[in-house]
């Protein structure tokens, strides 16, 4: 502290630290500045679609069946356009086989019928709720979209049905959802997904791997062994039988799923970096003035080693948003009552067949851009961080 | 060299208790009691305790572990609980679909890859180069699903080159015909992260002394790129070609379950969806147990390749 008073009064500057070099190298580097602002412009698209500024109405059906994208409308023949108003046309979407699962289990006959059988036991509604939704999963999706309905008046379906439009900025899926609107509710569930399982399998795999490096011997070998076992099993089969355990979906299983699964490669590099870092002198004056272990490996080494652990946070925030999407396709990964760009590219396969491509189109760009721009960004990243390995 | 080997297969033992440690919390602990899920919807107490029984499941962990152990040790996984078919019969049955694919992959993309990997590491920082690494960063962010979606929509639904699914019974029929779509596919999303990697491997061997001594001794560049550069940058080639063998068994699941490939990787997936616990536990063990032979592979092939390295 006192030096630095001293070298401030006698006009020396300070010696630029690691991060604002690392900094100015970043902002010389024209890929990563492009980059980085995608990827903030996509973190403030999914912090706007968390707080329900955009895309808040991405379940409701506010145009016509498969309406295509504004652009490409001009293309459509007009037979298309009156057979979607025909189906449109043809009475409450409920019968038309187009209607949502949702909407059909609104009519659940046999909610009323456990909320009554939960009634003649003496037990309250309000409480049995949690309960009603483990026979139903779609209870709090119903729930929400009565709310909505309650809202918005009666829900004369017809009032609704004469205000569908006929195209919409990105089109429409098969109930008639906004794509645009799902795209972005997709990206905030990769977002989150990427940004939490990535964050769970730093912080898993720093802090064993610092216990390895730092402490090495009995430790060592423990943690070496339990590396091992998880590296030997191929990371998607890990995975896919913590699916199969679980059995469960959401967001959360999600995020635990791939965190617990992908910690493996952290551990090797912080291991190798605590082992390199330990003996090195200030590590040895730290002890010399009586730091404990804890504190040498948290306070001393860990910030001289934390542009390690930032590309590799950063590296797997890559490779959990894929995962994400491989695992919502499969119908492993989030629920229903959430839109993952998995689940639209499961949905999108056959609607291509039919023609309407603008599902498929939108969640494989979107992805495209995010994925794209976060690895340059890494790149970048590493390379700004660390000159040498490049 | 023999020693050696023996050392390393001892060295397995440790770590494939512990896979089997593992797997057991996962499926017998964590996973709960699955009777529930084989007796159906409509089950009585009896039924239940009776399925209980039949799999062992009423005994204490132990009892169980060792159960599981005797199954990994004896190749004998029981029935599948959901097709009662033998486990053991599944992975005669399905293993040749699964290496159908991945064997004629691997070669062709190794050669590919590395040829493509040289171009560019010659002419490295060139518009070549960077165009390449940049459409190869761009090919990897497109996920694996929309290039197996796409191509086969346009390539075998559009254009009907190829069948859009299916499996025959004839050798050259499944490689040729059924093989050959799913192949591309995996070929093109294979390509991009590998064309990277074995760039940096051959860029750090193209700065080397030795190499600016073989052009100063005359050689052709052809000899230098391909016999000196390429030679030394081996090592961590082959690395990642082992590495990925026991990957190619399951790595290839969603192309199996598109083109309806009766492969290992679908077995996995549909497994996971019928909670098929002793069709995963069985594959899950055994895959891991190739990998760590995959690895001892790779470090043997290590001496073959450089006479320099010592196996301790």
């Amino acid at each position: 502290m006192t030096t630095a008073v001293n070298t401030a009064s006698i006009g020396i500057e300070r010696s630029p630290g690691l991060w604002s070099l690392a900094w100015k190298r970043l902002l010389r580097d024209k890929i990563a500045i492009v980059s980085m602002v995608i990827v903030i412009a996509f973190l403030l698209l999914a912090l706007a679609s968390a707080v329900g500024l955009v895309a808040g109405g991405w379940n409701n059906e506010i145009a016509k069946n498969y309406a295509p994208p504004t652009w490409f409308k001009g293309s459509t023949t007009e037979e298309d356009l009156s057979k979607s108003n025909k189906s449109a046309a043809a009475g409450p979407s409920l019968d038309t086989g187009l209607s949502r699962p949702e909407f059909v289990n609104d009519r659940d006959p046999l909610r009323d019928t456990i909320t009554e059988l939960k009634q003649q036991l003496g037990q309250s509604t309000s409480g049995g709720a949690d309960e009603i939704k483990i026979v139903d999963p779609l209870a709090d999706v119903i729930a929400e979209l009565k709310k909505k309905l309650g809202r918005t008046g009666d829900g004369d379906a017809n009032e609704v049905e004469a205000e569908k439009l006929s195209s919409l900025a990105f089109g429409a899926d098969k109930w008639g959802r906004s794509v645009f609107d799902k795209v972005v509710q997709g990206s905030e569930t990769s977002i989150t997904v990427g940004f939490a399982a990535a964050l769970v399998a730093t912080l898993i795999g720093a802090f064993l791997g610092a216990l390895a490096g730092y402490y090495g011997g009995k430790t060592d070998d423990f943690l070496n062994w339990f590396y091992s076992i998880f590296n030997s099993i191929p990371y998607i089969l890990l995975v896919l039988a913590i699916a199969a355990v679980l059995n469960k979906k959401g967001i959360l299983t999600v995020v635990l799923i791939l965190g617990l699964t992908g910690w493996a490669s952290i551990f090797r590099v912080v291991r190798a970096e605590y082992m390199k870092h330990k003996a090195r002198d200030y590590v040895r004056a730290a002890n010399a003035i009586g730091a404990s272990h804890a504190r040498r490996m948290f306070v001393h080494i860990f910030p001289n080693i934390s542009h390690v652990i930032l590309v590799q946070l950063s590296l797997y925030v890559v490779i959990f948003i894929k995962s994400e999407v491989i695992l919502s396709y499969l119908g492993f990964g989030v629920g229903v009552d959430t839109v993952s760009w998995g689940s639209m590219l499961n949905e999108a396969q056959n609607e291509l067949i039919l023609g309407y491509w603008w599902q498929l189109g939108a969640a494989t760009l979107f992805m495209a851009i995010l994925v794209t721009a976060f690895s340059l960004f890494t790149d970048s990243l590493r390379d700004a961080l660390d000159p040498k390995l490049k | 060299m023999a020693a050696y080997i023996v050392r390393r297969l001892w060295q397995i033992v440790p770590t494939m208790l512990g896979v089997i440690l593992l797997i057991f919390f996962l499926f017998n602990v964590v996973g709960g009691d699955p009777a529930y899920l084989l007796a159906g919807k409509i089950s009585n107490p009896e039924t239940i305790a009776n399925i209980r029984k039949q799999l062992g499941i009423d005994e204490p962990y132990y009892v169980q572990l060792w159960i599981f152990i005797k199954q990994v040790v004896t190749f004998d996984f029981g029935q599948s609980w959901s097709t009662n078919e033998y486990v053991s019969s599944i992975f005669a049955t399905r293993l040749p679909a699964s290496l159908m694919i991945g064997i004629p992959l691997l070669i062709v993309e190794a050669i590919i890859a590395i040829l493509i990997a040289l171009g560019v590491a010659y002419v490295r920082g060139s518009l070549t180069d960077r165009a390449v690494m940049v459409s190869c960063t761009v090919a990897q962010s497109v996920s694996i699903l929309v290039y197996i979606i796409v191509f086969q929509y346009v390539l075998a639904y559009k254009f009907g080159w190829f069948p859009v699914q299916g499996w025959g019974n004839g050798f050259f029929e499944n490689l040729f015909k059924y093989a050959s779509l799913p192949i591309l596919i995996a070929l093109v999303v294979s390509l991009a992260p590998n064309i990277r990697l074995y760039r940096t491997f051959l860029l750090d061997e193209i700065n080397q002394d030795y190499v600016r001594t073989a052009r100063a001794k005359g050689l052709t560049e052809n000899r230098v790129m391909l016999v000196h550069v390429l030679r030394n940058a081996a090592i961590p080639i082959i690395t990642n070609l082992m590495i990925q063998l026991p990957g190619l068994l399951v790595g290839l699941f969603l192309i199996e379950r598109f083109f309806s490939i009766p492969g290992i990787g679908r077995e996995v997936i549909l497994s996971v969806e019928r909670s098929d616990f002793p069709v995963i536990k069985a594959i899950t063990v055994y895959v891991a147990l190739a990998t760590m032979l995959a690895n001892l592979a790779a470090d043997l092939l290590y001496k073959a390749v450089d006479p320099r390295v010592e196996l301790k």
